[in-house]
Order: structure tokens, then C-alpha cells, then sequence
């Protein structure tokens, strides 16, 4: 048996640190090849470092949030064969057997480690975070909750490994006396409790998680009106973390400006639903979004000062002569924004097919880390959601970011006679320090000329 | 008359009536106890603890026989005798300490027992006649039914003469030549063998074509094996028809249909036990029935707003340890409690020899519910104090699911294994996978090791085999 050690891969751009924001394994796990070890994270991604060798997990090399540097020891695997570590802190039997073997193998290159390390990008930086579902979101929910240190150790031998997830639907739950009465003490039906322990073991921290997810369902009894007690305190950690320092440094750093403009878009959906009708199976089914998409392009010819990147640090706002359109993508993990590079070489068939093909890799977090950064500018909408006005957030170091709102049907004085008509608003914010209120004001009203007159978007 | 009035009212003061009412006085709920008997019910003055204590000077005295006859330890003693009247009169002494035990603890946590007879008039209304024929009207919030069970009686065999019931059998002024025990689940085994230990020639009548038949048959072989060396006859697939015209033989139809007398001098039925619904009124209450037993749900509610059910009234199984478990729950419900009766497994031990543990499912049952397992036995013909004690006969088996571990049952049969049951119940009902089992360090040298092992083997790599 030999030790195979794993270290905090260097993920690029610079970084020197890394947090680790959720371990998938403990120690005395047995891991297979390519298995999934660890969500670590830097400030542009969360990233999956996979396991390169079949082993059995002797030792974590960091706690759940902490920062760990590039190139420290991120885990430890015992390893049928040399491994490539002969550290002296391993345990002294092994330590022994790693060391004759790596003398024959590789002398003078014991401490070697996997110089490759394929990793997948999970997790853009993003915006806002909305976590709607309990599956996918388990990992970075469940993760505080989640021992660092060894829950239990088991024989190294056996190829099937007990799951550590939660269990399958109608199954019954799993829960130790004590945490069964302390689920009904707080009102708790313990059928709705996701497990993290061994075996979907539902622990008192699975309770505390489960209350702070507020989905307590109502007892028997009328429970309508009952006192509440008790609080709950979630570190905020990981992803979750980032969204709150970006945020932050976003409204503190820039003074938005936000401006709010109705558009008539009667014309443009009787376009789209007429341009879907003609070219049904033939070409991919057109949202608003990219119609929107290609009058933003066109009205960044005329105030191209809104496609800009500001370095506030170093005083210096940078205009692109490309449009790469970031588009916020609701995720199950949270508010991601992929990015449609080129946006101005686009046809909105083209341009809707790219923000399904960003979206459908931001879900299932399979998208490039080129995908979900280096936006110039930057859509918002939240569809039938989209309420009447927001006040969206900037993108920083974007200097704009467009809100769509929601359709309404709303009567309309239009040549002195009343007409229902389709209108929408497009809330928008603005980075006041390099915009003025005259040009993004311009800016809007242009996007607006170009979507209450559709035809423009594609005469020019 | 002045009617007494009180929050909680419990009729029997049986291993879960009890209970319920010490936890409700610690929890500052007025409660009075109704018993017509003695405080301990079935289970301490004619059930467990009599039977225990039978079972144990019957043991004895088997051993000191086989002294008697050399032995490979090397003890030699000369024949012994026993003196039932004092025998008995010890097993008295002991259901005596741990019933007045029970009054003291009732007394401690200020219930107020009431010796006497209850009859229910309406869910909240009780009518006591005690034992100087004075009639008592107890009001209350709470009516906990804990009535317990008696035993099954043949229609065409009913008690009195020689046909005893367990409760008889428990106190014995002789010992008979010839028994015959009607029925082989744990009653009849427990008390058959402690019958001819004591120097009876017993016959065990089944109708069924195995003994123990509530357990799975390897795990009941071992049991089998040792009867048939005590010298037991067990006769499977027969029959009881009836007594002979004599009066001194019990006539039956055996497997192949023939009709044969085995003659005898006292006949145990033990058949069973049922749920004492009659006599008391409750059927005035018209409770929703779940056969003959009391309906209630998960919380030991009837079908009755504040009348509750606990044990063996509310059918099976019949053990001390789940009504004791549901009193507890019912007081705490009372005072405010949210609280369900939902354990993960139910222990259930024969006080055979050898003994025979159950928690949890066995791998037929958790093949029945679907569920992919992994099981193992471990003998403890491999276990080092097994030997110690000569007794290396049965073994632990664990059943655990496949994919995750999680232990679902354990089974043991060999000597002492009652006690394992606490190991078996705790780690079943703490959620432990095989895992936890296993790597937990078990003393040596002890008959625990032997659950340790099991987990081991059933993840592959088992030490000792």
C-alpha cells in the first residue's frame, strides 16, 4: 500500500489561495478514479477536484471554508501499489512499504504529485443566489454541517463503500431516538429531513439545517398560529460568501443609477410569434430575450461608453469593441451569468440558440470557465418574475446592466383612442462615475426605438 | 358517593400501566392506578419474572445432575435433590421485592393506587368495586387503557384439573411424572424445558411443523437440538384433540392422521395469550377493534378522544418492553408532549436453552420488504468464551442493507445471547451501518465479540473464521 497524495491544484489567473467549500469524502472513504473529492473555490469559479486513483481517503488536508494555498496538501489517499508520497507523517507501517517501493520505482522522485488534474468548472461568480432545489444545492447546503474531521473509519478491503446520501423517496427515516424526540419537540416530521449522516442517517445538525431551510411543515393540530422559538446561524461560506462580497463591494464601490423606461412591445411579440410560426422545427424557438439581445448590440454603436469594463483601482474604463452580452441564468446552485462572446455577430436564432446551449452547461455545471466570465455588459431577467421595476445590481467592473421586466397587457392612449397593448418596462443601472444620466438615458431610449420598431433591428 | 377526580387515569397497573403512571407523576400529572390484582401485572407476578426465575432453578438443578454424572470439567457431585415449596417460595420472594418496588416507585411519584376492580362507564368515568366490596367513581381527563392479556383457553380443553396455563405452571406444588405442553412457541419451550429439567417427562404437541414457528428455522435449529439431547418429545404437524375419557392422557391426531393417547398427569396450554377486552365494560366505549385487540395509531390512541390503549390490550407483540416504551410515550403526550411510537425495532427474547434474540428483520423478512441485503452468521463454535462456558452451540447473524450498510436486524441463538439484545436494539436503533459495528472494540473474551465479528464477515473480512 502506498500514499497518493492530492494537492490544491493550481487553478490559473494568479491565484495563490483557494477555499474548500465542500468535501465529498471523509476519511476511511474508499474513492474510485475520476470520483468527485472536494468543491474548492476561487473568486471566479467553483471547482471540482476529482480523485486520479482508486484509494481509501486517509486524511483531509483542510477545513470546510478555509483558504488553503496552491500547492498544500488538499488530501491523502492510501493507495494499492507506491503512491507517490513517502511522508514521514504518514502512518509508520505504510510509510515504511511506500518508501521501499518508491526507492525501486522513481528514486529521488517520491514526493512527486499529479502534475494533471482535469477539473471542470461548476460555478461561475455570480450575482444572486436562489436555491430551489434540494438536490443539486445539497452539497454546498449540507457542507457546514459536515464533519471535517473523521466520522468513523472503516477496513480498507471491501469494494462497495456505503452512499452517504440522503435516502431514496418513501423510504423510512433513519434518525437515533434523541434526534427523533428533539424533530417532534420542534415540530419537525422527520420524513422531510434530508440525511447527511452514514447510511442517510438524519443527525441533529440535519434538523438545524432543515429548520433553517424554513421548510417546517406544519403538525398535526392547528399549528397556524403557534409561537416560534429558536434561531438558526449558517456560516456563510463558499459560494455563498462570494455572492455576499460581491454584492457588497458592488453597491458600495458604485453609485447606481437606475432608470426605468416603458416600451410598447406590441409589434415585437406580433414578430415573434410570427417569425416562430414561419420557421417552426426549422430554427430554434425565439424568446424576447434575443431580440433584446440584438438591440442592446445595435444601440452600443451609437454610446459605445456603455460597454465598458471601469478598473476603479487603477482609474482606467475600458470600452470593447466586441459586445460579449453576459446573460443571467437562473441555476438550480443560484444566479449564474454566462457569457455570449461576439454578441454582435449574431442573429437572434444564433444568438438564442448560444444563451440555451450557456444555460443548459451553466445547470448542469459543465460550462468553461471562458464561458461564465469576461462579460462587457450584462441582461437580467427573470421572465413572468420580473415584476414591474427592479433595481438591478452592476455586474462589476461592468458599468451597465439591463433589467427586463415582466409583459403586461395594459390600456394604452395611442392616436387619442384607448388600445390594449403589450408593454414591458427594462429597469436599468448604471455606473454613475462614467455614465451620465443623459447617455444612459439616450442608451435605453434607443433600445427602446429599436424594439418598438422591429423592423429596424434587422434593416438597419 | 363522592366521585375522585384525576387527570389520568390508568386501568392496570402492568408493566405499562405503571410506567405510564410514574412518568406522568414526574411529570406532574395527577394520575391514580386501578389494579385488581397485584402492581406488576402479568409480566411480574405470573410471566417474565416467575418464569425467569424458574427457568434459573430449574438450570441449577440440571447442572448439579449432570455434576452428579461426572463432567469434563472435572466437578463431581453427588445426586441432588430440589424442594419445590422452597423453590417456589423463593421465586415468591423475588415477584414480591419487585412489586412492592413498583408501589414504592408509584408512591415516589405521588400516583395513588387503587386496589379494586374497574369498570368503565364512559370515556371518562370509571366505577371501581375494591376489595371490601366499596364502590369508588373516578372522574378523569385521561383514561389509559392498560388491561394486558390472559391466556388463550381451549374451548374443548378448558382449564381447571390437570390443564394449566402458564400462570399454574409458575407455581407448582409438584412436579409432575408426564406433561404434556400444548403448543411450541416460547411459552411452551421455556416452560417445557424448565419441566423436564426439574425431572418431568415432557411432550411438546405443535400443531405447526416446527417450533418457535414466529422465527426462522436456523435460527430455531440450534433449540430444536437441544431439547431433543434433554429428551423432549416434540411432536410437529399434531394436534390436540381433547382429554381422554380417563382423565389421564390427552388424546391426538399426529401428521400422518392417526389418532394416539399420550398419557400424562398435568397438560400446560400454552397457545397463546389474548387481549382482556371482556369483563370491564369496554365495549360500552365502542372502540374501533383491530381483531380482538384495541385499534390505536402511532400514538396509542383509540378511536376515543383522550382514551388511550398501551401493551398487550392493543395487541401484539405482547412484550413488557414495548408497553413500558408506549406508557412512557402516552404520559408524555399527555402533558404536552409531541411524541410517536416509532422504533426502529422491537427486541424479543426466548428464554429457551439455548436462548434466542430477534431485533430487527430477518434476511426472509427484508427479502419479503423488497430490500437487497447482506447477512453473516458468526458461530461462536469460533468464539473463545463460548468454549469457556460450554456452550458453543448457535450464533450472532446480522442482516444489513447492501448498498449502504445500514444494519436492519440482528439474530442470535446460544446460550446467554439474551443479553446481547441491548448491543443489537442500540446499534438498530442509534442508525449504525456495519462499519460502526465493526469498528467498535469489543472486550475480550466475551460473547459480544461474536457481534463484532458478524459485521466484520459480513463486510468480507471477519477475523476469527
Amino acid at each position: 500500500m502506498g500514499i497518493h497524495v492530492i494537492k490544491m491544484p493550481d487553478l490559473g489567473e494568479g491565484i495563490a489561495e483557494v477555499e474548500v467549500v465542500a468535501w465529498h469524502v471523509k476519511p476511511g472513504d474508499t474513492v474510485k478514479e475520476d470520483q468527485v473529492l472536494a468543491d474548492v473555490m476561487t473568486d471566479k469559479a467553483t471547482v471540482e477536484i476529482p480523485s486520479p486513483v482508486n484509494g481509501t481517503v486517509t486524511s483531509l488536508g483542510g477545513k470546510l471554508g478555509e483558504a488553503m494555498a496552491v500547492g498544500a496538501e488538499l488530501i491523502r489517499l492510501e493507495v494499492e501499489g507506491a503512491g507517490n508520497h513517502s511522508g514521514e507523517s504518514a502512518p509508520a507501517k505504510t510509510a515504511t512499504a511506500a518508501r521501499q517501493h518508491t526507492d525501486k520505482a522513481a528514486p529521488g522522485g517520491s514526493d512527486t504529485v499529479d502534475e494533471f488534474i482535469p477539473i471542470t468548472v461548476a460555478q461561475p461568480e455570480t450575482v444572486v443566489t436562489t436555491v430551489t432545489s434540494e438536490a443539486t444545492a445539497a452539497p454546498a447546503k449540507a457542507a457546514p454541517q459536515r464533519p471535517a474531521t473523521p466520522a468513523y473509519t472503516q477496513g480498507g478491503s471491501h469494494d462497495a463503500g456505503p452512499s452517504h446520501h440522503g435516502r431514496a423517496a418513501g423510504e423510512k427515516p433513519l434518525a437515533a431516538p434523541a434526534v427523533r424526540q428533539r424533530a417532534w419537540d420542534m415540530g419537525i416530521e422527520l420524513q422531510y429531513v434530508t440525511g447527511t449522516g452514514p447510511a442517510g442517517r438524519i443527525q441533529h445538525a440535519d434538523l438545524d439545517a432543515h429548520v433553517a431551510r424554513g421548510q417546517r411543515k406544519a403538525a398535526e393540530g392547528d399549528r397556524r398560529y403557534a409561537v416560534l422559538e429558536g434561531e438558526q446561524a449558517m456560516p456563510v461560506i463558499g459560494m455563498r460568501r462570494k455572492i455576499a462580497e460581491k454584492m457588497a463591494e458592488a453597491k458600495r464601490r458604485i453609485p447606481h443609477f437606475t432608470y426605468v423606461e416603458e416600451i410598447d412591445v406590441t409589434e415585437l411579440e406580433a414578430l415573434r410569434v410570427q417569425l416562430n410560426a414561419r420557421y417552426a422545427g426549422q430554427r430554434p424557438k425565439l424568446t424576447l430575450l434575443p431580440l433584446i439581445m440584438r438591440a442592446v448590440v445595435l444601440a452600443i454603436r451609437k454610446y459605445p461608453s456603455v460597454n465598458a469594463r471601469f478598473d476603479d483601482d487603477a482609474n482606467i474604463v475600458t470600452t470593447y469593441n466586441p459586445v460579449h452580452l453576459g446573460i443571467a441564468a437562473q441555476t438550480d446552485a443560484g444566479l449564474m451569468v454566462p457569457v455570449v462572446r461576439n454578441a454582435e455577430a449574431r442573429d437572434p436564432w444564433s444568438s438564442a440558440a448560444e444563451v440555451a446551449r450557456l444555460a443548459e452547461a451553466a445547470r448542469s455545471g459543465k460550462a468553461l470557465r471562458e464561458e461564465l466570465s469576461g462579460s462587457t455588459i450584462t441582461i437580467t431577467s427573470l421572465g413572468a418574475l420580473g415584476g414591474i421595476v427592479t433595481t438591478p445590481v452592476i455586474n462589476r467592473p461592468e458599468v451597465a446592466i439591463i433589467g427586463v421586466n415582466r409583459i403586461i397587457d395594459k390600456p394604452v392612449i395611442l392616436n387619442g383612442a384607448m388600445v390594449a397593448r403589450k408593454t414591458m418596462n427594462l429597469s436599468s443601472s448604471f455606473d454613475h462615475r462614467v455614465i451620465d444620466g443623459m447617455v444612459a438615458a439616450e442608451f435605453i431610449q434607443t433600445i427602446r426605438g429599436y424594439l418598438e420598431c422591429p423592423a429596424t433591428l434587422f434593416v438597419e | 358517593m363522592q366521585p375522585i377526580s384525576t387527570h389520568l387515569l390508568v386501568i392496570g397497573g402492568g408493566p405499562g400501566g405503571y410506567v405510564a403512571a410514574i412518568r406522568a407523576g414526574q411529570l406532574g400529572i395527577k394520575t391514580i392506578v386501578v389494579e385488581a390484582a397485584q402492581l406488576g401485572g402479568t409480566c411480574l407476578n405470573i410471566g417474565c419474572i416467575p418464569s425467569k426465575a424458574l427457568i434459573h432453578a430449574a438450570e441449577e438443578f440440571d447442572k448439579a445432575q449432570h455434576y452428579a454424572s461426572g463432567s469434563a470439567i472435572g466437578i463431581s457431585a453427588s445426586a441432588p435433590s430440589i424442594d419445590l415449596n422452597r423453590t417456589v417460595a423463593w421465586k415468591d420472594g423475588i415477584v414480591k421485592r419487585l412489586t412492592g418496588g413498583v408501589g414504592a416507585l408509584l408512591k415516589k411519584n405521588d400516583v395513588q393506587v387503587i386496589n379494586g376492580f374497574a369498570r368503565i362507564l364512559d370515556g371518562k368515568t370509571v366505577e371501581v368495586k375494591q376489595a371490601d366490596g366499596e364502590l369508588v367513581r373516578i372522574r378523569c381527563e385521561h383514561l389509559l387503557l392498560a388491561a394486558g392479556s390472559e391466556a388463550v383457553e381451549l374451548p374443548f380443553m378448558p382449564y381447571g384439573g390437570m390443564v394449566v396455563s402458564s400462570t399454574e405452571a409458575l407455581s407448582p406444588e409438584t412436579i409432575p411424572q408426564q406433561l404434556v405442553v400444548v403448543g411450541a412457541g416460547y411459552i411452551g419451550l421455556e416452560l417445557g424445558t424448565a419441566y423436564r429439567k426439574l425431572g418431568a417427562e415432557v411432550t411438546v404437541v405443535e400443531a405447526a411443523d416446527r417450533l418457535l414457528p414466529a422465527y426462522d428455522a436456523e435460527l430455531t435449529k440450534p433449540v430444536g437440538a437441544a431439547i431433543k439431547r434433554l429428551g423432549i418429545d416434540l411432536r410437529l404437524g399434531t394436534s390436540v384433540l381433547g382429554l381422554n375419557a380417563g382423565g389421564d392422557g390427552v388424546r391426538v391426531r399426529e401428521a400422518n392422521g392417526e389418532e394416539t393417547l399420550l398419557s400424562c398427569d398435568r397438560v400446560l396450554v400454552a397457545v397463546g395469550r389474548r387481549p382482556r377486552t371482556g369483563g370491564w365494560g369496554l365495549e360500552s366505549l365502542q372502540l374501533d377493534m383491530n381483531g380482538r385487540a384495541v385499534k390505536i395509531d402511532d400514538q396509542c390512541r383509540t378511536s376515543m378522544r383522550n382514551v388511550w390503549a398501551i401493551g398487550d390490550l392493543a395487541g401484539e407483540p405482547m412484550l413488557a418492553h414495548r408497553a413500558m416504551a408506549q406508557g412512557e410515550m402516552v404520559a408524555d403526550i399527555i402533558s404536552g408532549k409531541r411524541r410517536h411510537f416509532m422504533p426502529n425495532a422491537m427486541p424479543a427474547v426466548c428464554f429457551t436453552d439455548p436462548e434466542v434474540v430477534v431485533v430487527g428483520m430477518s434476511p426472509d423478512e427484508a427479502d419479503k420488504a423488497g430490500l437487497d441485503v447482506i447477512s453473516a452468521n458468526f458461530p461462536f463454535a469460533a468464539n473463545g468464551r463460548a468454549m469457556t462456558i460450554e456452550s458453543t452451540d448457535g450464533f450472532v447473524r446480522v442482516v444489513a442493507r447492501r448498498d449502504n450498510h445500514l444494519i436492519l436486524g440482528w439474530q442470535a441463538v446460544g446460550r446467554g445471547v439474551s443479553e446481547l439484545s441491548a448491543a443489537f436494539g442500540q446499534s438498530i436503533e442509534l442508525g449504525a451501518t456495519l462499519e460502526d459495528v465493526a469498528g467498535t472494540i469489543h472486550a475480550h473474551p466475551t460473547l459480544g465479540e461474536a457481534v463484532q465479528e458478524a459485521a466484520l464477515r459480513a463486510l468480507g473480512h471477519a477475523l476469527h473464521i
